[in-house]
């Protein structure tokens, strides 16, 4: 019976030991947290698995013993086993063990539930910043350095810093996994919602939409750049400077200024339908995701749609010649 | 009983007549509760094997980064309606024709209470689920805003009349489900035999009985905010509208207040069937029949207490999620019961690992996955972090495949002899269920992993170059398709299975406990020859431990009246139909048609008697059944 048994799993335990080899479990994302906030949850996490899988021990072992001894065997046919009603210390006890399990995992989820709550909302003297999620992009406003910009968002490094999210349209989500757990983006002045993060290390750190809010919910990524204080005041700095327009891109700015400026600011500190693009030589991605090569910024002016389905933005192939394309990104890659 | 009885007697050489249909006729017009519980099955079935294809097109789409196998659009078309369809058409509805068929049986009696309700609230639920699919006819867009139709993209921006498909064909499919729910309670309530105390009832009666009262009061806030829906839609109300003052986190409450309940809805039952199934084929009682009656109790109230928990994100601020959080995790405890109830019925026992009670079985370790998931989502600090991302959708397929189809399939193969008379093949079954235990884990189990390291939910692509992404996302994909593949086998099972001739006794399994057994496989139209007299839990095993051949009689054989089919619960939810693409495509005229239709029937049925008819005793014994 045994040996039936070895004979089954066998193929079943090759084929896991071939996928775990096979697959990349690089730590990532909620499991490699770079802040306080992301720490703090994943801690929870991992207490909550460790009290889960000692429960899950106790099922699977009671279980397969079950399974294993009790099997029907020849001869007993006309055998019945005794009707056991119940019993109440068994059941007792298997009622009392979870409450107490449930306790220390209450504990814990509720004060931490309350210390983000009560740090998000502690908005003075802090640095806030406004986050709208407009279908698929991010827009994030520094009121106070008076900043607008879109999909990349700076804060320093070691500092707390406040999102307060809000959406132009649908409901989006906003999640950087490394940093924090998510909130979502209401569209409305009722629901403004307030997150805060704080990241320990310098770095690009991914961001996402976690709330379905159309086509291309998939593709609206953002990220968050942390950088140490000084080189983040230099970025400030750096976006306050109103953009300079040379012999070499005035043709390009002319073309912007005629088609392009209708949806996209580029004076800082302005908002527009479309991303602010201030800076945007800067940017590491085009909408969110693709790389901000030359290739790449004239193929999604010509048609953006074919790169991220459902964007509002409509196609230029046919508005523009090709050279006229390739004079407003010239402009583009020049707004520093 | 008796005072029923007399009165059949006294109205048995007046109403003789009965209208015999034989066909198509005969499936459309029935009001027995049987062939009405088989229609409900088909019907299911059909759609969870479209559900499924969806499902699997989703998985294509998804084994590749940056893939096309369907564009965006079509992607949230396909999500939106594979979980829909899972969920309204496809595994309510089979659970729903385990219930016409089985609790009658159970608790003794020869129908439900209102068997001309029971065919309306099929057909609407039929009609519903085409209206739902109707998209795939007519080339428009189909549902697009998730299962979940979160405004406002649901309502001010999602274009075509997708979404329209989904208020209204969810409407009238929820309409069929609350007639049902309605009929259920009562059934069990009144219809039970002389003997069958609410604590003699089977579990699974218990189950069916508890789900029934969330149908009723959780599909009611379901139709009211899919009304709303409808309004803001097509009528320009601005409930969820914030530009004009609504608010769209009001549609999250309403619609959650339905969606928890639903969760124990579509698990319930199949808590039901398991403890049916493993008491049979280990030969015990179940193990803490009181405590499981009290547990389904408290899962059923506590559920209607935990809705929020699906919106800790909202930012409903922290007292609000440590309640939810706390009152959620409460539910752990009487679901812990029933694990350990499970476990120590078959403890002692003599366990046969039939195809039935392989799926029993297997839904304990899956369905303990799916819940210790659960307990950590509850929590809502952890749950910022798992919110939207596919450890949420490990975590409820592991509830809802690992627990519901799992109790789905042990129940179709544990009472597909008494509803078919033939039993099904259980060198087949046993391959079905491997394949869906490696499938399924294969698919789901890494996607735990996927959602902690950031891959949110419902995202029709994915980049290249994320760590690990690739490689567990085709795994996932091969694991859908062995799932495929153990459905597959399952439909040519139940074909070959329909092909062969009649041949399963009353008690195929030897081991039957409760009523259903005592009776031919399947049933005459009529059930029971004599209503039968419970004396105690497990009622058939009681009898055969007495001795007896079949269950004692409560009263003398007579003539039984029965009710006579009727073609107008199929006309009124055609006409409701109707109406309801009226409302869609903005067309008075079939609005008022479709109603027109709709209130005839109502008229016709409440003017025109219909006493029902008699079958005599000389007809029962001429057939020689033994009942």
């Amino acid at each position: 019976m045994v040996k039936r048994w070895m004979k089954r799993l066998v193929p079943l335990m090759a084929m896991m030991v071939l996928l775990l080899t096979g697959c990349n479990f690089e730590l990532a994302g909620a499991l490699a947290p770079k802040g306080p906030v992301a720490e703090q949850q994943l801690d929870l996490i991992l207490w909550s698995l460790i009290v889960m899988i000692f429960v899950l021990l106790v099922v699977f072992v009671l279980f397969f013993t079950a399974v294993f001894r009790f099997r029907r065997r020849r001869g007993q046919d006309n055998e019945i086993p005794e009707q056991i009603e119940g019993n109440h210390k068994l059941e007792i006890t298997w009622t009392i063990i979870p409450i107490f399990l449930l306790f220390i995992m209450a504990v814990p989820t509720v004060a931490l539930t309350f210390n983000l709550e009560e740090e998000a909302q502690a908005v003075e003297g802090q640095r806030v910043i406004k986050v709208v999620g407009k279908q698929f992009w991010w827009e994030f406003t520094y009121p106070e350095e008076g900043i607008v910009t879109a999909q990349e968002v700076y804060i320093p490094v070691g500092e707390k810093v406040v999102f307060e999210l809000s959406s132009a349209d649908v409901i989006h989500s906003f999640w950087v996994p490394q940093l924090s757990g998510k909130k979502d983006a209401n569209p409305g002045s009722k629901n403004i919602n307030y997150l805060y993060l704080q990241a320990d290390e310098p770095g690009v750190y991914k961001g996402k939409c976690t709330e379905l809010c159309g086509q291309s919910h998939a593709l609206m990524d953002f990220k968050l750049i942390a950088l140490e204080k000084d080189e983040y005041d230099a970025w400030v700095a750096d976006m306050l400077e109103a953009p300079v327009v040379t012999a070499e891109t005035q043709v390009g700015a002319d073309l912007f200024e005629q088609k392009c400026l209708v949806c996209h600011a580029i004076d800082p500190g302005m908002g527009s339908v479309g991303p602010n693009l201030n800076g945007f030589a800067d940017r590491l991605y085009i909408g969110g995701f693709i790389d901000n090569t030359t290739e790449n910024l004239v193929n999604w002016i010509k048609n953006p749609v074919e790169m991220k389905p459902g964007v509002t933005m409509p196609p230029f192939e046919n508005e523009l010649t090709t050279d006229e394309i390739n004079e407003i990104v010239k402009y583009l890659q020049s707004l520093q | 009983m008796a005072h029923a009885h007399a009165q059949a007697h006294a109205h048995a050489h007046a109403h003789g007549h009965k209208k015999r249909y034989t066909g198509v006729m005969d499936w459309i017009t029935t009001v027995d509760h049987k062939k009405i519980g088989i229609l409900y099955l088909f019907a299911g079935l059909l759609f969870f094997a479209i559900g499924g294809l969806e499902a699997l097109f989703i998985r294509l789409q998804l084994a590749y980064p940056m893939n096309d196998v369907v564009s965006a659009q079509r992607f949230n078309e396909l999500i939106t309606m594979h979980g829909t369809t899972m969920l309204f058409l496809a595994a309510l509805p089979i659970l729903y024709g385990f219930f016409n068929f089985i609790i009658p049986l159970q608790i003794g009696a020869r129908d439900v209470a209102f068997p001309f309700l029971n065919s309306l609230g099929f057909w609407t639920f039929f009609f519903g689920g085409v209206l739902l699919n109707i998209g795939f006819f007519t080339g428009d867009t189909l549902p697009d805003s998730g299962w979940t139709a979160y405004a406002p993209l649901a309502t001010e921006y999602s274009a075509g009349r997708g979404m329209d498909m989904y208020s209204i064909g969810l409407q009238l499919s929820g309409i069929g489900t609350l007639l049902g729910g309605l009929n259920f309670v009562v059934t069990i309530v009144n219809m039970r035999a002389p003997g069958m105390t609410m604590m003699r009832m089977p579990l699974f009666c218990w189950t069916a009985f508890i789900t029934s009262i969330l149908i009723v009061f959780a599909f009611s806030a379901l139709a009211v905010g899919l009304l709303m829906i409808s309004f803001d839609r097509l009528f320009g109300g601005n409930f969820f509208n914030t530009a004009a003052g609504g608010n769209e986190i009001l549609w999250q409450h309403i619609f959650w207040i339905f969606g928890h309940p639903e969760v124990y809805i579509l698990v319930l039952p199949a808590f039901g069937i398991l403890s049916e199934v493993i008491p049979t084929f280990s030969r015990k009682r179940l193990f803490g029949y009181t405590s499981m009656v009290f547990a389904t109790s408290i899962i059923g109230f506590l559920g209607f207490m935990v809705w929020a928990h699906h919106m800790f994100t909202v930012g409903m601020g922290a007292v609000a999620n440590t309640m939810f959080a706390v009152a959620t995790m409460l539910i752990a405890v009487p679901t812990g019961i029933k694990i350990f109830n499970w476990i120590f019925t078959m403890w002692k026992g003599q366990i046969r690992f039939t195809a039935a009670n392989l799926f029993a079985i297997g839904f304990i370790p899956s369905f303990t996955i799916g819940g210790v998931t659960g307990v950590m989502l509850a929590m809502a600090a952890s749950d910022y972090v798992f919110h939207d991302t596919y450890f949420v959708v490990a975590h409820f397929h592991y509830v809802i495949v690992g627990g519901t189809v799992h109790g789905i399939f042990a129940a179709l193969f544990y009472w597909f002899p008494k509803m078919f008379g033939r039993t099904l093949n259980e060198t087949l079954g046993k391959i079905t269920f491997w394949l869906l235990l490696i499938g399924f884990n294969l698919t789901f189990f890494i996607q735990h992993w996927l959602g902690v390291v950031g891959m949110p939910r419902r995202v029709y692509t994915y980049l290249d170059g994320q760590p690990g992404w690739n490689e567990m996302n085709l795994v996932s994909t091969i694991g859908a398709l062995l799932m495929g593949v153990s459905v597959v086998i399952l439909v040519i099972n139940i074909v070959i299975t329909l092909m062969k001739p009649k041949n399963a006794t009353n008690d195929p399994w030897e081991d039957g406990r409760t009523m259903e057994w005592a009776i031919p496989s399947p049933p005459p139209e009529y059930n029971f020859k004599q209503t039968p007299l419970v004396r105690g839990l497990d009622a058939w095993w009681v009898e055969k431990r007495a001795g007896n051949k079949e269950m004692t009689p409560a009263e003398p054989v007579g003539p039984i009246h029965m009710p006579n089919g009727s073609i107008l619960p199929f006309i009124m939810s055609i006409g409701l139909f109707i109406a309801g693409i009226g409302f869609m495509y903005d067309t008075l005229l079939m609005i008022v048609g479709g109603l027109g239709i709709l209130v005839i029937c109502m008229i016709l049925r409440s003017l025109i008697d219909d006493p029902g008819y008699h079958i005599e005793p000389e007809e029962i014994e001429g057939k020689g059944v033994k009942a």
